[in-house]
């Protein structure tokens, strides 16, 4: 008997959802806006008790947990709510001479049961974000929220039922053991948020059963500064980032390369910053979270004895799972904490001397980051960047704030991930096109094809060739500009009118 | 066993390097694409005739004309599909540029098939090298002479080191997957794409499968029948049934199977004449493999054939052959043959309901089709069955329609292409945010900077949704807008005519 006590198991609450989706009542838009609303009801009528939560979990201050995870969510269902009917609507397509008499669209039609894996770091954002997602786009939804952030999960669990169809939309709990179980099941889509080892297992898992998957991922986001910055800003940018959930962000700052020089006189200002907004005793501000757990803390605190010198910080306290926020300078690209993702409070810096190295060992890597940062000012060197380095995402003199911005689809490629989310984009996730076409059985719309049949002849290719691919020189569809066209003749018209009344007078 | 080492690390080179990230490179070797299909056309005719014994019209469109669309689709099109999205004009972040940057994956592994060779083979990589990727192609060895004729020509006229393509079979198939590839895109069966697919996920790969299944055809009692049966017919026996959409069985009621059998043995006599085989515009299997295969099924049914039958083992040849009084169970209906040849069962069902639950107890097709006069009847059938793609009233007809996205759902694939879904298949979509050092800037975001106080929470709550609201969108300037304006001005300079203010 699992220690993660359930009322249902996952396979029933998976067929509970799929005899539910099969009902067809989350195709219907006013359903899907109904549940949208609830959940929204939920996260404003609940909103003190998810901070609760993640200050119990991860000692996450009260500003990081309203700006960083509510807010994003109530944005981010608000958006759904104003815009399904448009996302909804089918694009009715544009004919060519063999397909005038038919009508075509695409529609975007949910795919089923989904299953959507949560993460640890912001668990209602990353989890529930998704959630909306699926909601909005007409599917049934199994939510596992992680087992690491103990009472956000138990917090989902108790809400969701509440305020959500219970049939549509569940939430199972467990660890890995339990994980492993539910991906047996066959799912129609899988939303993974997490680490590259835990996504190459998902991912395989959904394979087997064909499962299309949107992943997640992380990885090192690398940050490039040369000496064209404001030094104080960029200092600020780069550790506001760092600082946030204490580094537990997957769009966080991962490691920095810049010369010696820059090196000097960022630190200098970083130190300026610090102090300016946490004095002198780091740890005893409410405004500084905790790292989430002894596995996490003995990780980062063996990169800080083994990796560079600590530049800034270096402190930690293993009863209290506190790491200072740190930085490391004389690091090598062959240390420990430059072979993962540091998902911690340390930065470590290593030194290139040029924009072609800082490239060449990005793209060497052989691992497309989820972010790349570059702090200068010179527009070549951003293109450089932009145009040479894949990335998930890309930022210039600032960090994080992509993420946050709904008209930017946020994803990786390569290792840091597949698909992306946010706004409309995790509509799209969570929905497939398919493509319909109406044809009827009157005379004129068969004659048009009659062609088609055998027995072949030359005429035929060349009479379809023409109707099918050389239209385009004679597109219909410039009909489109028609009622222009006659508004701006009768413009003319109306001053030449005008004229010769004038002129009889 | 071949070593791919090589093949992979010139294609990998040859992506750092960076040249297939110019638009003008990727449209210079569209142009040269181009220019191969109309230079070679006798060449991929023949080639097509030699595998598969294909008659010229059904190459000439089926393949060649096809694929020269799509080239020239791409080439009026790829300036627009690979210009950077901006963002709506955000009155708060004025000062800061956001825009969606389409990024090519890398090296892209193409793995064609053999029923339409250079279709199947050549539209996936003209997505895939319209995207800015370089690519892999495998074309499948069981269409010998189609794939040696694309590994002759396209060293020829691409860049040999960005597009390469491998030969082989099976196990060479095997030993390509072991490498890393940034995108893989499958043509073929459910069971080998399940292979293609999990190992991908290995190294994290995404993939677009695009696989088969069986594709139902529901015939309503109110349909016109005899045009129904002409384009079912029609649907099935092009390619001689090789096809992944065609209509893989019927399922109608007792009286429009007796009708549909009539009207099918009349329409193949006017096509095809009174000796099927003697047609030249039927094509033949590409080995005894495929044959076998559709005659152990014909033979293992449990029902009735009534349209041919007959088969020709070394004339590689199967009758267009109907069979009826098939059940849920027959060999003909196991869920996961798909029977990809030109055998038709039908089953019977005694009404629309009855046609839905038994499509719906299968895994999902490529493709549904529904013959029927009322409209609700389809809207229904559409609304509660899930299928990659869908026609009413015709089969692979929507196949015709440009830009249609292709592609199945559950074990029918994943994923979709043709035109702008070629290009968004083959790149994903990178953020770009930029922002300054400027002061006004940093003013407005200073709030974010901790020590956290309640007075900036409520700041930044405010600004959160002014935010929201203050998105106005210029990206859309069109004609019409600069027809509206051409007009503005013209009634201007009326309005200022009447009244004597200009002189003309």
């Amino acid at each position: 008997m699992s220690k993660y006590h359930q009322k249902i198991s996952h396979q029933e609450a998976v067929a509970i959802a799929r005899s539910a989706f099969s009902t067809g009542r989350t195709k219907d838009v006013n359903f899907r806006l109904k549940q949208l609303r609830q959940l929204l009801r939920m996260y404003e009528e609940n909103n003190d008790e998810i901070l609760l939560a993640l200050k119990k979990d991860m000692r996450k201050s009260k500003l990081e947990g309203y700006l960083y995870e509510v807010e994003l969510m109530v944005n981010d269902v608000r958006e759904a709510i104003r815009h399904l009917r448009t996302w909804t609507k089918p694009k009715w397509l544009r004919k060519n001479w063999l397909t005038f008499a038919d009508k075509g669209k695409i529609e975007r039609v949910p795919f089923g049961v989904v299953l959507v894996i949560g993460p640890w770091n912001y668990p209602f954002q990353l989890t529930l974000v998704p959630l909306c997602g699926a909601i909005a786009a007409g599917n049934c939804v199994i939510v596992k929220p992680s087992e690491v952030s103990v009472h956000s999960a138990a917090k989902m669990a108790e809400l969701i039922p509440k305020y959500l169809d219970p049939e549509c939309y569940h939430v199972v709990m467990g660890g890995p053991t339990e994980s492993e179980e539910l991906l047996k099941n066959k799912f129609d889509h899988i939303f993974f948020t997490g680490s590259i080892q835990v996504g190459r297992k998902i991912h395989q898992a959904a394979a087997r059963h064909l499962t299309p998957v949107t992943l997640e991922l992380g990885g090192k986001s690398p940050v490039y500064i040369d000496n064209t910055v404001d030094y104080a800003m960029a200092a600020q940018r780069i550790m506001w980032g760092k600082c946030m959930n204490m580094g537990q962000t997957c769009v966080a700052p991962d490691f920095i390369i810049c010369t010696k020089e820059v090196e000097k006189a960022f630190i200098a200002e970083v130190k300026n910053a610090m102090q300016a907004w946490y004095g002198s005793d780091w740890k005893s501000k409410p405004d500084l979270a905790r790292i989430i757990n002894a596995k996490h803390f003995n990780r980062l605190k063996s990169y800080l004895l083994n990796s560079g010198k600590v530049a800034v910080g270096g402190g930690y306290d293993e009863d209290d799972l506190w790491i200072e926020p740190s930085i490391l300078v004389d690091v090598k690209v062959t240390d420990p904490i430059m072979q993962e993702e540091v998902f911690g409070p340390i930065l470590p810096i290593v030194n290139m001397n040029s924009v072609v190295e800082a490239i060449k060992y990005i793209n060497g890597r052989n691992s497309v980051p989820l972010c790349m940062y570059v702090f200068s000012a010179d527009r070549g060197v951003q293109s450089l960047f932009e145009n040479h380095v894949s990335a998930g995402t890309f930022a210039c003199n600032e960090t994080i704030v992509q993420f946050a911005i709904d008209e930017l689809p946020f994803g990786g490629a390569g290792e840091s991930g597949m698909g992306t989310y946010h706004g409309k984009f995790s509509f799209d996730a969570f929905s497939r096109d398919r493509a319909c076409v109406y044809r009827d059985f009157s005379y004129l719309a068969d004659k048009l094809g009659v062609f088609r049949y055998p027995p072949y002849s030359v005429l035929k290719i060349n009479f379809l060739s023409f109707l099918l691919h050389h239209w385009k020189k004679f597109n219909i569809t410039y009909f489109d500009y028609v009622p222009h066209l006659i508004c701006f003749l009768l413009g003319i018209f109306a001053v030449f009118l005008y004229n010769n009344i004038h002129d009889d007078n | 066993m071949r070593n791919y080492d090589q093949v992979l690390e010139t294609a990998r080179k040859a992506f750092s390097l960076g040249k297939t990230r110019s638009v003008s490179f990727r449209k210079q070797q569209l142009k040269n694409l181009l220019r191969l299909f109309l230079e070679n056309e006798k060449e991929i005719l023949n080639a097509l005739n030699a595998d598969l014994r294909k008659c010229s019209f059904e190459g000439k469109l089926g393949e060649c004309e096809n694929l020269k669309s799509e080239v020239k689709h791409m080439l009026r099109n790829l300036d627009h599909y690979s210009a950077p999205e901006t963002l709506p004009l955000n009155l708060l972040a004025f000062l800061d540029r956001g825009y969606i940057q389409r990024e090519p994956f890398g090296v892209v592994l193409v793995i064609g098939t053999w029923n339409y060779p250079f279709n199947l083979s050549l539209q996936p990589l003209i997505g895939a090298l319209a995207a800015g990727n370089c690519v892999i192609l495998k074309p499948s060895e069981v269409a010998p002479r189609s794939a040696e004729t694309m590994a002759k020509l396209l060293p020829k006229y691409l860049d040999a080191e960005c597009y390469q393509v491998v030969l082989g079979g099976a196990e060479d198939t095997q030993q390509l997957l072991r490498h890393r590839f940034d995108y893989i895109f499958y043509t073929g069966s459910s069971s080998v794409g399940r292979i293609i697919s999990t190992a991908a996920a290995v190294n994290l790969t995404p993939v677009t499968l695009e696989l088969g299944g069986k594709s139902p055809c529901f015939i309503d009692d109110d349909a016109d029948c005899r045009l129904a049966a002409k384009r079912i017919l029609w649907g099935k026996v092009m390619n001689l049934g090789m096809t992944c959409i065609a209509p893989d069985y019927v399922l109608c009621s007792k009286q429009v199977e007796t009708e549909f059998v009539k009207v099918a043995k009349e329409v193949l006599e006017e096509w095809y004449g009174p000796n099927l085989q003697k047609s030249g515009d039927l094509p033949r299997f590409p080995n005894q493999k495929q044959l076998m295969r559709l005659t152990k099924m014909l033979e293992a049914t449990k029902g009735r054939v009534v349209v041919g039958g007959e088969s020709n083992p070394e004339g590689l040849w199967l009758d267009p052959t109907i069979v009826v009084d098939v059940d849920g169970r027959d060999s003909l209906m196991e869920p996961q043959n798909e029977i990809f040849g030109p055998i038709l069962p039908i089953v019977n069902v005694g009404c629309l309901e009855e046609a839905i639950q038994f499509i719906n107890a299968r895994p999902k097709p490529l493709a549904l089709y529904i013959f029927a006069r009322s409209n609700s009847k389809c809207e229904r059938m559409l609304e509660q069955t899930s299928s990659g793609g869908a026609c009413v009233n015709d089969v692979i007809w929507h196949n015709l329609w440009p830009g249609l996205p292709f592609g199945g759902v559950g074990d029918s694939g994943q994923g979709s292409y043709h035109g702008k879904s070629s290009f968004d298949t083959f790149s994903h979509k990178k953020s770009v945010l930029v922002r300054g050092f400027g002061y006004f800037s940093e003013k407005l975001g200073e709030a974010r900077y901790p020590p956290y106080n309640d007075s900036s929470l409520r700041f930044f709550t405010f600004l959160v949704k002014y935010f929201e609201a203050s998105n106005v969108n210029i990206n859309h300037i069109n004609s019409s807008h600069i027809i509206s304006a051409i007009f503005g001005a013209v009634f201007l300079f009326a309005i200022l005519y009447a009244f004597n203010l200009v002189c003309v």
